[in-house]
């Protein structure tokens, strides 16, 4: 079953009603991602990137086509806690430790109080805030905070994440620093990782799979595979290989926005 | 201790003008009465009756100073701290009927808010009507509540209260809403993906969200409880309360009366806000929400 695939959307179709008329998110969107892939998707602002984690997500639903994750529909997979999201911000509860942050989704999805325990203590070590558990975010890092966002994606064990963006507002030597966390992370777990960016080196250094999307209507490109070995120190960056996805990734999203000129 | 300066400034400029204004105010009276006796007032003189009339027009200062300190730590001192001549008397029957009130009117504010946050109708219905509700003179429709509660048989305190809560449900139920409604989509998000049940979302998140949104409320709640008790107390032939002393104190001229009833109101409320402030500041401060 190593490749079953963990989402499949065929013709994606999303449109917004607006009063300035329908708005296509998401046209014709036909993707697969397997078990174990690191998938960004990039593109401009309105290409629907982010629409369609939401849609994987079950936080939007499509108006035409259909889409499964683990087999079934979006729905019932969240409701099977198949995936855990991280939003940009790191949307921490300040009245709560960074313990009990992680905590937060364990006690809404009812698990008892020993498991909390033990898997706060292994997301924390996974995203190396041990010893942090007690602190409140004011007293943390943005980069921090953001691990600890990460870390309460991962507590319930669920075998997708998905990342909208999750370092877009930190600083360029903090960001370097996560994305090499979250490789280290994504290797060291069997995860799916679907992830927004805007950024073309984060998109090629950290993913198995480039999702080239561009805006009116929210479509896909082209879909890039990486050749890049899994284990990837950040000096890869500097390879002709990984210039030349760079190169391709830019290239994609040049043709989207040449044909949206017209 | 910044502040000092610049507060004491603005207390002495106000102590000033208002000798001058008693002056100005009580000197006709001062005149007339030289004028029946026969005698005539130098500038001193002059100045000085105006400062130490029985009924003033308007009391100097020490005047009303003098009567707070006769009607209240005078009195205790004597152990008459409940006579009905002492303000602490008084006030403490206004306090009870605020602090009753004031609960009331949280407690009905912060389940009026719930209700137009989480159910559309209420949203559409409730909230006109408790606008319309605050644009009625407080003063028109005390005493319909008084005589109305009177004929069924309820009166004294928890008349007034209803007053106070009628005046401070309405803060709270602004503020709540705004709070409830304060997490942003990411948060409500969030929750969503993980199945969170209207309930969880409410008390993980709405509720301590809200938090700094209720103290504001509860503040300007405080203040108008108490003048939803004070109002109260005036049509009830104003036997007892501030209310009553300010009432009695304009039947029978006694203007210092009115003025230390009026101070002791203007502290009361200094207190009971101050009081819901310092709450509010070690509150935040342990939510991590303080600015």
């Amino acid at each position: 079953m190593r490749n079953a695939p963990v989402i499949e959307a065929k013709d994606l179709n999303l449109t917004f009603e607006t009063n300035d008329g329908p708005v296509h998110a998401l046209k014709g969107v036909t993707l697969t991602i397997d078990k174990g892939d690191f998938v960004s998707f990039i593109g401009p602002s309105g290409c629907g990137k982010t629409t369609f984690l939401r849609v994987v997500a079950a936080l939007e639903h499509p108006t035409a086509g259909s889409i499964t994750v683990n087999g079934m529909s979006p729905d019932d997979a969240r409701r099977r806690r198949a995936y855990g999201y991280v939003f940009q911000a790191a949307g921490l509860y300040p009245w709560r430790s960074i313990r009990d942050n992680i905590r937060l989704p364990l006690e809404i999805m009812g698990f008892p109080k020993s498991e909390q325990d033990t898997q706060i203590d292994r997301v924390l070590d996974l995203v190396d805030l041990r010893g942090f558990g007690k602190k409140f975010p004011w007293q943390l890092s943005g980069g921090m905070q953001q691990r600890a966002s990460i870390a309460r994606a991962l507590a319930f064990d669920a075998n997708l994440l998905l990342m909208d963006e999750p370092f877009g507002a930190l600083d360029e030597i903090v960001r370097d620093h996560l994305n090499e966390q979250l490789l280290h992370l994504w290797g060291s777990t069997d995860k799916t990782i679907g992830f927004v960016t805007h950024s073309i080196p984060e998109a090629v250094y950290l993913s198995t799979k480039i999702v080239v999307m561009s805006p009116r209507p929210g479509r896909i490109t082209d879909v890039i595979e990486s050749t890049l070995p899994r284990e990837r120190p950040l000096d890869i960056r500097d390879t002709p290989e990984f210039l030349e996805i760079a190169h391709r990734v830019r290239e994609g999203l040049r043709a989207g926005h040449a044909y949206d000129d017209e | 201790m910044r502040s000092f300066l610049p507060i004491l400034t603005v207390v002495t400029a106000i102590v000033v003008f208002w000798y001058g204004a008693a002056v100005w105010m009580n000197a006709k009276w001062a005149q007339d009465q030289a004028v029946r006796a026969g005698v005539e007032l130098s500038i001193p003189e002059l100045v000085a009756d105006t400062w130490s009339q029985e009924r003033p027009r308007l009391p100097a200062p020490h005047q009303v100073v003098v009567e707070l300190w006769n009607t209240t730590a005078d009195m205790a001192l004597q152990g008459r701290a409940m006579s009905k001549r002492s303000l602490i008397f008084h006030g403490w029957i206004t306090l009870s009927a605020t602090l009753l009130g004031f609960v009331m009117g949280t407690g009905a504010g912060i389940l009026l808010a719930v209700g137009i946050v989480y159910y559309r109708v209420m949203d559409m219905s409730v909230m006109p009507w408790a606008i319309a509700s605050q644009t009625i003179p407080i003063l028109a429709i005390a005493p319909m509540i008084i005589v109305v509660l009177n004929s069924v048989g309820i009166q004294g305190l928890i008349p007034k209260a209803i007053i106070s809560a009628y005046l401070s449900f309405f803060p709270v139920v602004v503020g709540m809403v705004k709070g409830l409604r304060s997490p942003s989509s990411d948060q409500l998000d969030l929750l969503r993906t993980y199945n969170a049940t209207p309930n969880a979302t409410f008390w993980k998140l709405r509720l301590p969200s809200s938090t700094p949104y209720l103290f504001t409320s509860l503040k300007i709640g405080m203040a108008a409880s108490l003048v939803g008790a004070i109002v109260g107390e005036l049509p009830t032939g104003a036997v007892r309360g501030l209310g009553a002393r300010m009432l009695t104190g304009s039947y029978y001229g006694q203007t210092i009366q009115i003025w230390s009833a009026l101070f002791a109101a203007a502290i009361l409320a200094a207190i009971l806000v101050g009081a819901i402030g310092l709450a509010e500041r070690s509150i935040l401060k342990r939510m991590g929400m303080s600015q």
